[in-house]
């Protein structure tokens, strides 16, 4: 053992980073579409993106709240899982589920997902048991707190 | 009730959607290319088409198709289909998006095509492109340039070794041999047009 030191590091941060699963579009939809009590919000986002980091923190901060469960549906090129999708989650702490949607026919599950997402990213799905939207846009973090709520009975 | 569910949901796309359908006549426009020469697609006397492509320098989606641009301008501008690239970002919004930017860009890459600024934003909205990369192809009629396909290169942005469907090699194909595109509309990830 040369550097223990280094290799203690290395296991805490094995331990504390979260895994982010890759996933099919046909692996993805059941977390589209779940059926609880909760109230789910669906993030499509990249590391690349700049008005999706812009509003990530409000998205974290929804997570903590009873209730609420956000996923964090990343779109980040593949290759990139290792370089920069799994530092990024680990640097800002991201506490939300990520998952990275690795699906090459984009033209089946954009449309899938929601028949007039354009493709453009930052894009939210809200839904609870009750109704469904759909934004393809971004948000303030009062504008999102706001939407959320109204989903609460 | 389910052909009132689609008649809503194709409202709800009209309302929604701003810009060119297939069979519209798009607008010509007079933009500065990399090399400061103003480009019109009037200047291409000898075109059937155009491979029009909304791009940009720093989207990560427009910069993994750049050598699939490149490649499809080798193919389809000896049979008349040149592409024509236009970048929608106003650079004020955007870093790294300026007409000098653009050029040094060009240059590294080699583009063979036309990479024009839309200074002001005035074109893309026209067209109703909503992200980077965003292909409008247009074939030219008597009555002007004529919208045959709207979306994506092929079906795979992120991973090139993937494609399974190149949709505007089919599409441009089609139009060559004389028929319409069988697929005419598509969709893609893309990054959203940066304006202030």
């Amino acid at each position: 053992m040369l550097f223990p030191k280094f290799y203690i590091f290395l296991y805490l941060w094995l331990l504390s980073a979260q895994t982010v699963p890759s996933l099919s579009y046909a692996e993805l939809k059941p977390m589209l579409n779940q059926t609880g009590d909760k109230v789910y919000v669906v993030n499509f986002w990249a590391t690349w993106c700049a008005p999706c980091i812009k509003e990530l923190p409000y998205f974290e901060a929804l997570n903590k709240i009873e209730n609420i469960e956000v996923l964090l549906v990343s779109l980040d090129f593949p290759k990139h899982k290792q370089s920069r999708l799994l530092p990024f989650i680990n640097k800002n702490q991201l506490q939300s589920k990520v998952v990275l949607l690795d699906d090459a026919d984009e033209n089946y599950w954009i449309n899938d997902i929601n028949a007039n997402w354009s493709g453009a990213i930052p894009t939210t799905i809200i839904y609870n048991s009750q109704k469904r939207d759909f934004y393809e846009r971004s948000f303030t973090k009062n504008e999102l707190l706001i939407l959320v709520k109204s989903f609460n009975p | 009730m389910k052909s009132i569910l689609i008649l809503f949901s194709y409202l709800l796309f009209l309302t929604h959607n701003h810009g060119y359908e297939i069979g519209d006549v798009a607008t010509d426009f007079s933009l500065t290319n990399v090399d400061a020469k103003m480009v019109s697609l009037a200047d291409y006397d000898q075109a059937k088409g155009f491979i029009l492509i909304f791009t940009c320098n720093t989207c990560p989606y427009s910069i993994a198709y750049e050598d699939r641009i490149n490649a499809l301008d080798a193919k389809y501008k000896p049979k008349g289909y040149p592409v024509i690239a236009i970048n929608p970002n106003d650079p004020a919004a955007k870093e790294g998006e300026q007409l000098t930017d653009m050029k040094q860009r060009a240059i590294k890459k080699g583009f063979t095509f036309p990479y024009l600024q839309d200074k002001g934003q005035n074109v893309y909205p026209k067209y109703g492109a909503t992200r980077t990369p965003h292909v409008f192809i247009l074939e030219i009629h008597e009555k002007g340039n004529v919208v045959q396909y709207i979306g994506a290169i092929d079906d795979s942005s992120r991973s090139p070794e993937k494609v399974s469907k190149r949709y505007v090699e089919d599409a441009v194909n089609a139009l060559l041999s004389g028929q319409k595109p069988k697929v005419n509309t598509t969709k893609a990830i893309g990054c959203s047009i940066k304006t202030l």
